[in-house]
């Protein structure tokens, strides 16, 4: 298997709410201070990648925010702009914008056609090599299939012109795994689980793109060996329970809850983490990311997930 | 609205505020739920549904997008599909519960819905026949997951149209932004009376090459290639025949999610990213004069863990593990006093760890600026709901 970051593209996926932002941005940012130059790039248009490390907006055309990490954020429109002028250089960009308007529709009717240009833009910074590496925040796992998928569609459909032409170079990379490869993003809860799985079975059938590895993110960690835990049990019973709280002049009956509640959430996730294990081929990579406490967002904890997914990698 | 079947309205003596999701429930006709992905928009939904039929009585829907199997379990169903299926008794009395009323359950299927959509507004047999072969149309309605939005608007109009039941409970598609599909009929409209529709499908002879369009057609032709272009129109041209009952379908779906017997739920977690969407998405809802009816909070903490005075508590004990498991030892015989000081250690960062988290949580709370009367938070659920019991009890947490 290709080492994650030897690849030069990197869908990033996931279900809705897992963290598949703060794994694309920590992500690009370990491959920057590796030393790759490291384009980050939103297919959400969200606008919030820029959250993510703190450093100001972003636009369609990359920025680079510091050493080696350029980050932009996908605009289909404008990106059929530069393809346009790229591709039938167009001099005039007064003729460029109606068209693109028109495209709109388009685009809103079938669209494959805005996947196309999402698709087509940040494989195109792979054929030029651009950089050494792009990783694609993408879309949720619901449409990550759709989205790889749209130059086959497109070439499917049409049968001869310039579109058809672009999109065999772009098969041609996006399923190459020692070039593209795709990264879910997952949490050790029912519903992330299954829809990883689900995911997995998807773009093994429908795709030929390569997965790359599934990162879980959020694993809460355990609290007690096995043979603490009786201790802990122990410990509920009154007498201990009387002699701590004179001993810490308070009530320690809530630290106690809280320590049972983290038990019991690790326990139900944990079940979870062995359902995704056993489910998905043994030789893919699973990487843990364990749960943050901090209290830090943004920036900061980038950078933490970042370090940890460099302990992992 | 094409409503003519007359029912009985669960309305509250007049006068009386709307505090609980209860009220609210019975005032109501259609339920949206939405919010980002992630959150328990779904379930939640699921819950709403089964308390309305449990309590309120009448003919309960809850329509959902993308069932887990374990919801289709919890409901008593083997699964459920683009037809509505009720679901049956015995789920209830198993769960020693007698509902007032019905609770039936459908599911999304977006081509299936497409197909149907056509059935009922071609014009004639063959144009149906040949939309439904046409290879554009099959990459439409079964390819490309963005027509859900539309679909999901248009199936609850239909349903809610046909007046069958008393109330629905729609959970919204995981859409890249939580409000595209309010915006779906519109674009469906003007996609419709677009013209580039019209020129597209106007008769090629008659195209009428002007000065302007000529660039256009040029560079379409270069790009897409002519024949991919044919086949647009040929699709156009026969989606065309159905443009006048869509416009004016579109039209009914806006005035319905507009209708003061609509009314939206929005559900996040306490987390920043769901709950600066959820944020967002209320403030649209006000824009657009849409009404917001409830906010739930899905995964709340305990609120022992924000305790001030436990954090001095938890401290000590971290501080002073091996004292405290030296006090302990006649308390505890035979137990390891290194392994019981280790034990108090984790148990007091473990505290301190969620007291970071459920602080984080009240932030966030109190940082809402605006919330709707009805405010529901639930605690964190340690194990997932496989039955309906499972959702009853989470229903009884946001109901009243």
């Amino acid at each position: 298997m290709v080492p994650l970051l030897d690849r030069k593209l990197l869908f990033v996926t996931g279900k809705g709410g897992v963290g598949k932002s703060t794994i694309a941005a920590s992500l690009g940012l370990l491959a920057a201070e590796q030393g790759k130059k490291t384009l980050v790039c939103e297919v959400d248009a969200k606008g919030n990648l820029a959250d993510f490390y703190e450093a100001g907006e972003t636009a369609f055309t990359a920025r680079e925010l510091q050493p080696n990490l350029w980050a932009m954020s996908m605009n289909t429109e404008e990106s059929l702009k530069e393809y346009l002028s790229l591709q039938l250089k167009i001099p005039l960009i007064a003729r460029i914008g109606p068209v693109a308007r028109t495209f709109d529709f388009i685009a809103n009717a079938a669209p494959g056609v805005k996947e196309i240009l999402t698709v087509g833009k940040v494989a195109y910074e792979v054929r030029e090599h651009n950089y050494d590496l792009v990783v694609v925040d993408s879309v949720a796992s619901g449409h990550i299939v759709g989205q790889l998928t749209a130059p086959q569609g497109i070439n499917e459909l049409v049968q001869v012109g310039l579109v058809r032409n672009q999109t065999q170079w772009m098969m041609d990379i996006l399923t190459d795994p020692a070039q593209t490869g795709v990264v879910i993003v997952s949490a050790p809860e029912e519903m992330p689980v299954t829809e990883t799985i689900e995911l997995t079975q998807r773009l093994e059938a429908e795709t030929d793109v390569d997965l790359a590895a599934i990162v879980v993110n959020r694993v809460l960690p355990e609290l007690f060996t096995e043979r603490e835990e009786p201790l802990f049990e122990a410990l509920r019973e009154p007498e201990p329970v009387h002699l701590l709280d004179d001993a810490l002049g308070g009530d320690v009956e809530p630290i106690l809850d809280a320590a049972e509640l983290a038990v019991r959430l690790r326990r139900s996730r944990a079940g979870h983490l062995a359902t995704l294990r056993r489910s998905v081929d043994p030789s893919l990579p699973l990487i843990y990311v364990p749960y943050l406490f901090s209290r830090t967002h943004g920036a900061r904890a980038t950078r933490q997930v970042a370090e940890l997914l460099g302990e992992e990698l | 609205m094409s409503d003519p079947t007359p029912r009985v309205r669960r309305r509250r003596s007049d006068g009386e505020e709307v505090r609980t999701l209860e009220q609210l429930l019975a005032t109501r006709e259609i339920v949206i739920s939405c919010g980002s992905g992630g959150v328990g928009k779904t379930t939640t939904a699921a819950a709403a549904a089964a308390m309305a039929a449990t309590h309120l009585g009448g003919k309960v829907l809850v329509l959902t997008v993308d069932p887990a199997r374990r919801l289709a379990n919890a409901l008593g169903l083997e699964r459920f599909g683009n037809t509505e299926t009720r679901v049956p008794d015995e789920a209830f009395s198993s769960v020693g519960v007698t509902p007032r009323g019905e609770l039936w359950a459908a599911m999304l299927d977006t081509k299936q819905s497409w197909d149907d959509l056509v059935q009922q507004h071609a014009p004639d047999e063959r144009t149906r026949e040949q939309i439904l072969a046409n290879s554009l149309y099959q990459n439409i309605s079964g390819r490309f997951v963005q027509s859900h939005d539309y679909i999901a608007m248009e199936r609850l109009y239909e349903i809610h149209s046909s007046g069958a039941y008393d109330l629905i409970v729609v959970d919204t598609p995981p859409t890249r932004n939580a409000i595209d599909f309010l915006d779906a009929p519109e674009r469906m409209a003007d996609f419709f009376s677009s013209k580039l529709l019209r020129w597209l499908t106007a008769p090629a002879k008659s195209r009428v090459m002007s000065v302007a369009s000529k660039p256009f057609y040029s560079v379409a032709d270069r790009i897409l290639g002519s024949q991919f272009l044919e086949d647009i129109a040929e699709f156009f041209g026969l989606f065309q025949t159905m443009a006048p009952g869509f416009v004016e379908r579109a039209e009914s779906v806006k005035r319905t999610l507009a209708d003061k017997r609509t009314t939206f739920i929005v559900v996040s977690t306490l987390e920043a990213a769901p709950l600066h969407e959820a944020e967002h998405f209320i403030e649209v809802l006000e824009q657009r004069n849409l009404h917001l009816g409830a906010l739930v909070l899905n995964k709340v903490l305990p609120s022992y863990l924000r305790r001030t005075a436990t954090t001095g508590v938890a401290k000590r004990m971290v501080a002073d593990a091996p004292r405290l498991a030296e006090v302990l030892a006649p308390s505890m015989p035979g137990a390891d006093e290194a392994a019981v000081g280790r034990v108090l250690e984790t148990v007091g960062e473990s505290f301190l760890n969620y007291q970071v988290v459920a602080k984080r949580e009240a932030e966030q709370r109190a940082s809402l600026s605006r919330s709707p009367d009805v405010v529901a938070a639930v605690p964190y659920f340690e194990a997932d709901i496989h039955d309906l019991a499972g959702l009853l009890a989470l229903g009884e947490q946001i109901w009243r």
